[in-house]
């Protein structure tokens, strides 16, 4: 089951967040220092605002020039806190799907598939399996706009998994979603990771979401009105 | 958190640190230096000195030759007025109308009904509004001789009158739309609903609770374009042309008479002209200014008074009216043109011609095709470039992660703020002294000066409020900027990007002057031969040309309409 998506990354390594401090302006938002092993799942809690997503967007390589940032970022011993985020290798989750809508369900995990793998057909039957692992067989031509919520969500987690990244980056990926759903998908995306031995962090103001998760839970922004 | 983020943006971009060419700097090189070599170009033969023709030594005899023109005061003060005028009609009418009736659905309708008019080129819609009013147009038609007992036209000075009021209503009409657009994309970042409602709750007036709440904040934002349609209407010249008065025309159409000379001394004569119309328009300015402060003193009176005024319903439905007014005066316009351009014989006071006939179109035919090919590609290609250079632009400055409104590219309207007439003739001058025959590549870089403007106006928009987390997605993908830019995000604003191009291609369609000015007479495009017709007075053949000049930008809008629905038949969320 998991050979597919597993495979393309074979060694991952710990994800290490070293006195990663962002500030804006005069405030300091978040102070994380921790170690990601492969397959583990670190949870940051806080409530909306508190600014917790910016520690997503300095990990993915994205964060605004707006905030000031200190410490390290490193993927096993390799620094990557001046990379740019496209060699990065991060995969990111976000509460949309944001399947490209210019592209069929098939464009969309294909698109994701590194250079390395060559030729349209391999590609193609890389797709074509990775939509097969989450019931989505057949569904390679289909236009992204007519499926439902949750097999976007579906076709969003292959997109990111075929991608090869070296961690992933979940931020509040299940609150969209209606209960049952819900469940669902947390299982899945937690059940991937850990198979394919991803280090993973994950950033949520749901305590059910870092229950499941089953990680360390870092819990920030516990303050004073923004 | 937002505000902070936005603040400590905007001191991170006081930081000194390595700079890019700055958006700016680039509009600065392509807008800015045409522009101020083009007035140069009209100042120095004003008085005198242009060695290319022989004019070596400054001298004020040029300006005293000027002065010395029959009625050419009169000629400057007619435009002035009627800019002056036009400008506070179409700025009452939008503003009137927009806070009458913001969030309605009559607001929705006759958005719909006037946003196509946009398209529409001021020669077209100046050639529609003379069909419909002259003293035998279309209504004097309707109306005699039951109404007026009229069996052959009245021998009245309409369109043409010398208080140039048709050129006002012309102009009125097309500007109306311009404004109204503006309007609209300013219009989403004021809470009108909730001021609407806390107004309300006051006891105001719709119009008065709108000019109270919100007023100065839209007018700050609409502030540049309102001085563009000021600048527009005070130097007009097809419109003017076809409108205007004619014993003695506008100064603008006086100094375009002059530049098409050959004559050198006709040349300094013009450029002294272009000059005294900079002056015109620096006062037309001056005064708008002054306006613009009696406006913000009773605007604070009538807030400090605490009238209501609730009762403004006669007020909103002579807005409404004339808002529609516009559109139904274009539209039927354009209706007449396409009956005249296939009426055989059409006898007044006959309200339709007696039979249609091909006659008009298969004799002007073979005279068209040149400049049919001349006007579609110099569209095509100066749409083309000026998109091109926008997507750079906006790439560029967007990869550096800033919060650029479309208020940041205030250089955007330099060409729209200084008249037409005095620097594209510097230009011209210019052009002659250095020795280049007038021809295609010069005229297309004229167009492309004036098409980026709006190419790039339309096109800021939806490039700034695409989803960023797209292409966050593809950079963890491992896709390098420039894929990113080619796969997501272009793909993503296809049917943005073709309507910009549908932008572009019409203003350069409409573009008169510079065509003709760039040109010298050796290129002709269907609206230097559209104009030039105005004179004649054949409404036969008018009708075939103004129609065509009308139906060219509408068939670059359908193509943009069509091609994502085409294209992307297969993706639904890519076809609205």
């Amino acid at each position: 089951m998991q050979e597919i998506t597993g495979s393309i990354s074979t060694k991952t390594r710990p994800l290490t967040l070293s006195d990663v401090t962002i500030r804006l302006g005069s405030r300091t938002l978040l102070a994380v220092s921790a170690k990601v092993m492969p397959g583990e799942v670190l949870t940051i809690m806080g409530p909306s605002g508190s600014g917790k997503s910016t520690l997503l967007a300095f990990a993915g390589g994205f964060l605004d020039r707006a905030f000031e940032v200190s410490g390290r970022l490193l993927i096993g011993t390799k620094d990557l806190t001046d990379t740019p985020a496209n060699q990065r290798h991060a995969g990111i989750l976000f509460q949309d799907p944001l399947l490209f809508p210019h592209l069929s369900v098939g464009g969309n995990v294909a698109f994701a598939i590194p250079p390395a793998v060559k030729g349209g057909k391999a590609r193609r039957a890389l797709a074509e399996a990775a939509l097969k692992e989450v019931g989505l067989g057949g569904f390679f031509d289909r236009d992204p706009d007519t499926l439902s919520g949750g097999q976007k969500a579906r076709v969003a987690l292959q997109r990111v998994l075929v991608s090869a990244p070296e961690f992933l980056l979940l931020d509040e990926p299940f609150s969209k979603l209606d209960a049952p759903l819900r469940r669902q998908m947390r299982e899945l995306v937690f059940s991937k990771a850990k198979a394919a031995g991803l280090p993973t962090i994950l950033v949520t103001h749901d305590g059910a979401d870092a229950q499941a998760a089953g990680g360390r839970v870092i819990e920030i922004g516990i303050e004073e009105k923004a | 958190m937002a505000q902070a983020i936005k603040r400590a943006r905007r001191e991170a971009s006081r930081k000194p640190g390595k700079r890019r060419l700055s958006a700016n700097a680039f509009l600065v090189l392509i807008l800015g230096l045409p522009v101020f070599a083009g007035v140069a170009g009209v100042i120095l033969p004003a008085f005198g000195y242009l060695p290319a023709l022989g004019g070596l030594h400054l001298k004020l005899a040029h300006l005293t030759e000027l002065a010395q023109q029959p009625h050419i005061l009169r000629s400057a003060l007619t435009g002035f007025f009627a800019g002056l005028i036009t400008t506070f009609a179409a700025l009452a009418i939008v503003g009137g109308f927009v806070a009458g009736f913001a969030g309605t659905s009559v607001f929705t309708r006759i958005q719909h009904l006037v946003s196509p008019l946009l398209a529409v080129p001021h020669a077209a819609a100046a050639f529609a509004l003379a069909f419909l009013v002259a003293p035998s147009g279309f209504l004097m038609r309707l109306i005699s001789p039951e109404l007026t007992g009229f069996t052959r036209p009245p021998d009245w000075l309409v369109p043409n009158d010398p208080y140039a009021l048709s050129m006002i209503a012309g102009l009125v009409t097309k500007e109306v739309p311009f404004l109204f657009l503006v309007t609209l994309a300013a219009l989403p970042q004021l809470a009108v609903s909730r001021a609407g409602q806390l107004t309300a709750a006051l006891g105001y007036g719709r119009i008065s609770g709108f000019a109270v709440s919100l007023w100065p904040a839209l007018y700050r934002q609409i502030r540049l374009p309102v001085f563009a349609v000021l600048v527009y209407s005070v130097s007009v010249v097809d419109v003017a042309m076809i409108l205007g008065p004619q014993l003695p025309p506008t100064l603008p159409v006086r100094i375009a008479q002059w530049a098409a000379y050959h004559d050198p001394d006709q040349r300094f004569l013009a450029s002294a002209g272009a000059l005294l119309q900079l002056a015109v328009v620096l006062a037309a300015m001056a005064v708008w200014i002054a306006l613009e402060r009696l406006g913000k003193i009773a605007l604070a009176r009538l807030t400090h008074s605490g009238r209501r005024l609730a009762r403004d319903g006669a007020v909103r439905v002579a807005s409404a009216l004339a808002m529609t007014a516009c559109a139904a005066v274009i539209f039927v316009g354009l209706g007449l043109l396409a009956i005249w351009s296939v009426a055989g014989l059409w006898p007044f006071p006959d309200a339709l011609p007696g039979q249609l006939t091909p006659e008009t179109w298969l004799r002007t035919l073979p005279r068209l095709w040149a400049p049919l090919g001349t006007t579609i590609a110099l569209a095509l290609s100066a749409a083309s470039l000026a998109l091109l250079s926008t997507i750079l632009l906006l790439y560029r400055n967007g990869t550096a992660g800033g919060d650029r409104t479309p208020g940041h590219y205030r250089l955007l309207y330099l060409p729209l703020l200084v008249p037409e007439i005095s620097f594209v003739f510097g230009l011209q001058i210019l052009i002659v002294s250095a020795g280049f025959t007038p021809a295609f590549p010069s005229v297309f870089a004229i167009h492309f000066l004036f098409v980026l403007p709006y190419v790039l106006l339309s096109l800021s928009a939806p490039w700034r409020e695409l989803d960023p987390r797209f292409e966050t997605i593809a950079a963890g993908f491992g896709k390098s900027a420039l894929e990113i830019l080619l796969t997501v995000r272009l793909p993503l604003l296809f049917r943005a990007c073709l309507t910009a191009l549908a932008v572009g291609f019409s203003v350069s369609v409409s573009l008169y002057l510079p065509t003709l000015l760039i040109g010298g007479g050796r290129l002709t495009t269907i609206t230097t031969e559209a104009v030039a017709l105005a004179s004649g007075g054949d409404r036969r053949v008018i009708g075939v040309y103004a129609l065509l000049q009308a139906f060219l930008p509408f068939l670059a809008f359908l193509v943009a309409s069509l091609g994502p629905q085409l294209l992307f038949r297969n993706r639904r969320a890519m076809r609205t």
